[in-house]
């Protein structure tokens, strides 16, 4: 398609004035401590640390760090409330305070969207439609399985584990917590949660919630810290479960350290998900999902769509679309309402993002990044993609996590799949045709946990998520997540 | 803009990329979640205004009528300063005249509906009749339906030879085709339908006539806005757009301004542009302009119908 | 003592099974399979890690394949080879009672062991319906949830029950569309090999089950390593090989399954539940629109 001289304009003209939310409803403290066996408390270690918000570089609080005494004070109240109330509980009593959690996320929702998007620095309009009522949903969805988990094991008895310890990742950080603990609660264990360092003011939102709710002491203990404060619950014998979301090389080192115990595990780690175009495709919401596919949450996405690849007919097609596409983003105050492209979560983040954005282009690949300018605090990343790079390229193979696309071309069906699966990542893929045979024999031959026909980046409650290879183990959310946190037994 | 000459043949609508309903849902969900505020609301309320085609087509329509709503269309609300003039008047080709001299001299064209609107179930020398009568009566526009009964029996080059044709008896005269995306069901036959007439020779693409439901959705628009954006990529020419019936509200208009910039980009956010075919979007983008410089929320009775 | 026999008996050289095929260890060395009495039974193959990597290879080429073929062929596949055990039954029990085994439980052990192939022919096409979810998503998406098998499955037999141990493990292991390569019960390997040769003759393509003997502390850490090895079930170990297992499983994220300490014997240790250990869920989702 002849298109170079026939170019559309996206710059000047009108725009969008700022439209920021209102974040008067917003309470934040100066200090928050450590939520354990239903309170907050100050930690044993006496320090803190900062929570920053990446769009400013401004404190927004001082965080507890909790250290080995706090998880085990942490890890004892769990372990208290699972032997005395929580496991002993009737699962539809269980149920109802869970319901209830669910029920109070959707009162306060304005206040957790405004949260997330100070503290993480994604826009207002993901926190506010995606994160925090899937969320809600979450804790909704699991909430009416604490009673019914007979069904879900079909000629098998099943009992809660007991203890689970929770370490929960930066990019969606109250949508994890609701992973995490809407499960392990409505199967009948009690919880240690640690949110990540840079994200940690919703889940301690979610303390006020859940002690709000009248959730028994200890039944959910929140810590924070940073990785010392992960790796004092993932080593610690008092716990039976560990819930990991996070990177790939973190998820092994626990692997590691569970060996030779008990412990059961889920992981849910890295990927490099490929997103594969064919020409007879619906163009159009292709790109859409193209652009959902990776620059989404700024990139941080462990299901990113982040290896592009489309069939050569239409390559040259799908490129120039998808760069007018670009320039329609709006990259900025995470705040605002029309901002499509939030903060990146933390200058150790951007820093990745831009040493990967150097390594490409000496690698040869040619980069493409959207215009516009940036504020000149904060942290930001413009959505970029690479062209003219292949399989063998760093930028191709490793998770950048980051809004950065790496694309490829492809001829055959053949070809597309063997690219696809030549990573050892396997969380996610995509697949784009209007021919529906092709599409199931796509999605099969993806070896991914989780595979979009023709869309991207959809998440629900009842739906299982989770990694082959080296994407991890175990599945959250759905019929399936619930194997996570029982075990065979009476 | 470097137009290159334009095939005079039926395009291969087999060629014509799919569209994915959902899709399409998503992103206009996107489109309805920007917020517009303060200047740049007021920016784009002023803008619909000017893109108005004012219409009327009703069977009881009189030359009193035509004349009080061109009065309207000249004097919106002249309360307000620097308010701007819709773009044109719609009428029915018997009111062209009537339409012409009263607008005489505003600026504002006259738009007539020909080709047997709406239901377009007429010969083509009827039709052509129809044509030449409302541009020989002064029509700066004409706002003709395609044979749909023709495009869903999959008889394509009848409704392509027929585009062309009108388009012939247009002479001078601006040609907008209505493609009545309500009676084609799917987004697919929209878009297929879309490159039709762009080829055929329409400068303007059109969703609906007004009579059948659903009229326009932000949905078909969009569709025919992607349409319009690979027409151009492929041939530099520029294709005009009117959503037409059931925009009735200034939100859902500026929610269609978004919707056009994002996928077009500025070029087309004027009046030879982009149209919006309403009859009573006027008075709501009105008092929208009213709410946003007092602040007070507006009642319908300051505001002349027509 | 009798006089000259009429005929000497041919003695079997139990071989390896690599592929379809019964090479010898690549290894050349053996070890001394003993009676009770300390005489000797047979040389049994001492695999090496070189074996194992060949078993490998023929296991991931044969995957995709038998994961492709049909559950219902995959059913009739399993059902043949508890018929072609049930015809060499006589020989299973000689050779259980040969290595040990008292004679009515080598009789039970194998009745049990084809019982158990055909419960698991039984589950091939079924498990999916089981475990399988359409999940009721919000958006106007159609979202299904299937298992998939997780490719080269690395299986620890069992030492006891020699026979039963091996096919309750590797049944639903293959019944799910895996290939495995087996390291059987250093207790009794030759019930292995025979056994090899039982799956030889049903039509189970080559690569889909590899079988080693040998010594389970030289294999031990190769099968937790290899890296293109998906899952590691090992039915026996304590402690100290656990974390042996695991923490060498961990460089590409294996899944480990121990099922040590399970009486293959009972009713109850035949369930689709060994089916799923070896599968991964996979999600799809599709618009729902015109």
């Amino acid at each position: 398609m002849a298109r170079p001289e026939n170019t559309l304009a996206f710059d000047g003209g009108w725009e969008y004035d700022p439209a920021p939310e209102a974040t008067d409803h917003v309470h934040i403290a100066a200090r928050y401590g450590l939520f354990i066996d239903g309170e907050f408390v100050r930690p044993a270690t006496g320090r803190y640390f900062d929570t920053i918000n990446p769009a400013t570089e401004e404190r927004l609080a001082r965080i507890a760090r909790a250290g080995t005494e706090d998880v085990d004070k942490a890890v004892a109240a769990a372990r208290k409330a699972y032997s005395g109330v929580w496991g002993r509980m009737k699962p539809a009593e269980r149920g109802k305070y869970i319901f209830r959690i669910a029920r109070m996320i959707q009162e306060r929702a304005r206040e957790f969207a405004a949260v997330e998007s100070l503290d993480g620095g994604k826009p207002i309009r993901e926190s506010r439609d995606v994160d925090v009522p899937l969320a809600a949903a979450h804790f909704f969805y699991y909430a009416g399985w604490a009673d019914k988990l007979g069904y879900a094991f079909p000629g098998r008895s099943v009992k809660p584990l007991g203890v689970a310890g929770q370490v929960i990742p930066w990019n969606f950080p109250l949508l994890m917590a609701a992973w995490k603990l809407a499960p392990a609660l409505a199967c009948g264990n009690t919880v240690v949660l640690k949110p990540a360092e840079t994200t940690p003011l919703t889940a301690l939102k979610l303390a006020e919630v859940i002690a709000d709710a009248g959730l028994p002491p200890g039944v959910v203990n929140i810590v924070t810290g940073a990785g010392d404060t992960g790796a004092a619950i993932v080593e610690h014998p008092g716990v039976n479960k560990i819930a990991f979301t996070g990177s790939t090389e973190v998820g092994k080192i626990i692997q590691r350290a569970l060996a030779g115990t008990n412990k059961s595990y889920t992981l849910e780690l890295g990927g490099k998900a490929a997103n594969i175009v064919f020409a007879d495709a619906a163009i159009d919401q292709a790109v859409e999902g193209i652009v959902n596919g990776i620059f989404f949450n700024q990139g941080h996405v462990c299901c990113a769509g982040s290896r592009l690849f489309v069939q050569e007919s239409v390559a040259d097609e799908v490129v120039a679309k998808l760069k007018d596409r670009m320039e329609t983003l709006i990259v900025g105050d995470p705040l605002d309402k029309n901002t499509d492209i939030g903060a990146i979560n933390s200058k150790m983040q951007l820093d990745k993002i831009e040493e990967y954005l150097k390594v490409g282009q000496a690698e040869g690949g040619t980069l493409h990044q959207a215009g516009g300018r940036v504020p000149k605090k904060g942290y930001w990343c413009r959505p970029a993609f690479f062209t003219g790079v292949s399989q063998s390229n760093r930028v191709v193979q490793e998770e950048i996590f980051g809004p950065v696309l790496a694309i490829q071309t492809f001829r055959t069906f053949d070809e597309a799949l063997e690219k696809a699966n030549n990573t050892p990542y396997g969380l996610s893929g995509g697949v784009w045709t209007d021919k529906g045979a092709k599409i199931f024999r796509m999605t099969q031959g993806v070896r991914a946990g989780v595979v979009w026909a023709n869309t991207f980046n959809k998440f629900d409650p009842t739906s299982p998520f989770g990694g082959y290879k080296e994407s991890g183990l175990g599945r959250e959310g759905g019929l399936h997540g619930l194997d996570a946190y029982l075990k065979p037994g009476a | 803009m470097n137009a290159t000459a334009i095939d005079k043949r039926t395009p291969d609508l087999s060629r014509v990329p799919a569209v994915d309903e959902v899709g399409v849902n998503e992103r206009v969900a996107r489109f309805q979640s920007r917020s517009i505020k303060t200047a740049s609301k007021i920016e784009a309320l002023k803008l619909a205004l000017s893109m108005i085609d004012l219409t009327t087509l009703e069977g009881q329509d009189t030359p009193g009528k035509v004349r009080q709503l061109c009065q309207k269309a000249m004097h919106l609300h002249d309360a307000m300063p620097d308010l701007p003039h819709v773009a044109a008047v719609c009428v029915y080709p018997n009111m062209v005249g009537v339409a012409k001299s009263a607008l005489e001299g505003s600026g504002i064209h006259v738009a007539s509906v020909a080709t047997a609107f709406p239901s377009g179930m007429s010969s083509l020398e009827v039709k052509l009749d129809d044509t030449r009568m409302a541009v020989e009566a002064g029509a700066d526009e004409i706002d003709m339906v395609i044979s749909r009964g023709a495009f869903l029996a999959g008889d394509h080059a009848y409704v392509f030879d027929e585009i062309a044709a009108v388009k012939e008896a247009c002479g001078d005269a601006h040609l907008k085709v209505i493609l009545e995306t309500g009676e084609l069901r799917t987004l697919d036959r929209v878009r297929r339908a879309s490159v039709l007439a762009m080829h055929a020779g329409a400068d303007f693409i059109k969703t609906s006539t007004g009579k059948i439901q659903p009229a326009a959705t932000m949905q078909v628009t969009l569709v025919m806005l992607q349409a319009i954006r690979d027409f151009f990529a492929e041939t530099g020419r520029m294709i005009g757009m009117k959503p037409a019936g059931g925009i009735s509200n200034a939100k859902l208009a500026i929610h269609y301004l978004v919707m056009l910039r994002e996928t077009l980009g500025n070029a087309w956010m004027t009046p030879e542009w982009f149209r919006f075919g309403a009859s009573s979007l006027a008075n709501d983008v009105l008092m929208q302009l009213e709410k946003q410089a007092t602040g007070a929320y507006q009642s319908a009775d300051y505001f002349s119908k027509d | 003592m009798a006089g000259a026999a009429d005929r000497i008996p041919v003695a079997k050289t139990y071989k390896i099974y690599i592929d379809g095929k019964f090479p010898r260890t690549e290894s050349g060395r053996y070890f001394a399979l003993e009676d009770k009495k300390g005489r000797v039974l047979a040389n049994v193959c001492r695999s090496s890690r070189k074996d194992f990597r060949n078993a490998v290879v023929a296991a991931r080429k044969a995957q995709p394949g038998w994961a492709k073929a049909s559950a219902y062929l995959r059913g009739q596949i399993l059902y043949r080879i508890a018929e072609m055990l049930e015809g060499r039954r006589e020989q299973f029990i000689a050779e259980l009672k040969l290595q040990g085994s008292p004679a009515r439980q080598a009789e039970k052990e194998t009745d049990a062991a084809i019982d158990r192939l055909i419960y698991f022919a039984g589950w091939a096409d079924k498990y999916q319906q089981v475990f399988s979810a359409v999940n009721p998503v919000s958006s106007s998406h159609f979202n299904f949830s299937v298992l998939e098998p997780t490719g080269v499955v690395a299986l620890l037999a069992p030492d006891e029950p020699g026979l039963l141990g091996l096919v309750a493990n590797l049944a639903p292991a293959i019944a799910g569309g895996n290939t495995v390569v087996l390291l059987a019960s250093e207790a009794k390997p030759l019930s292995a090999v025979s056994f090899a040769e039982v799956l030889h003759a049903s039509d189970v393509p080559p690569g889909v089950v590899n079988i080693l003997t040998g010594y389970r502390n030289e294999l031990t850490s190769h099968f937790a390593s290899h890296m293109d090895v998906n899952a590691i079930v090992a039915c026996e170990g304590g402690r100290k090989a656990r974390r042996e297992i695991q923490t060498l499983a961990a460089e590409n994220v294996k899944r480990v399954v121990f099922r040590r300490g399970t009486d293959w014997t009972t009713a109850d240790a035949a369930n689709p539940y060994l089916i799923r250990d070896t599968q991964e869920v996979k999600t799809t989702w599709h618009p729902i629109g015109v």
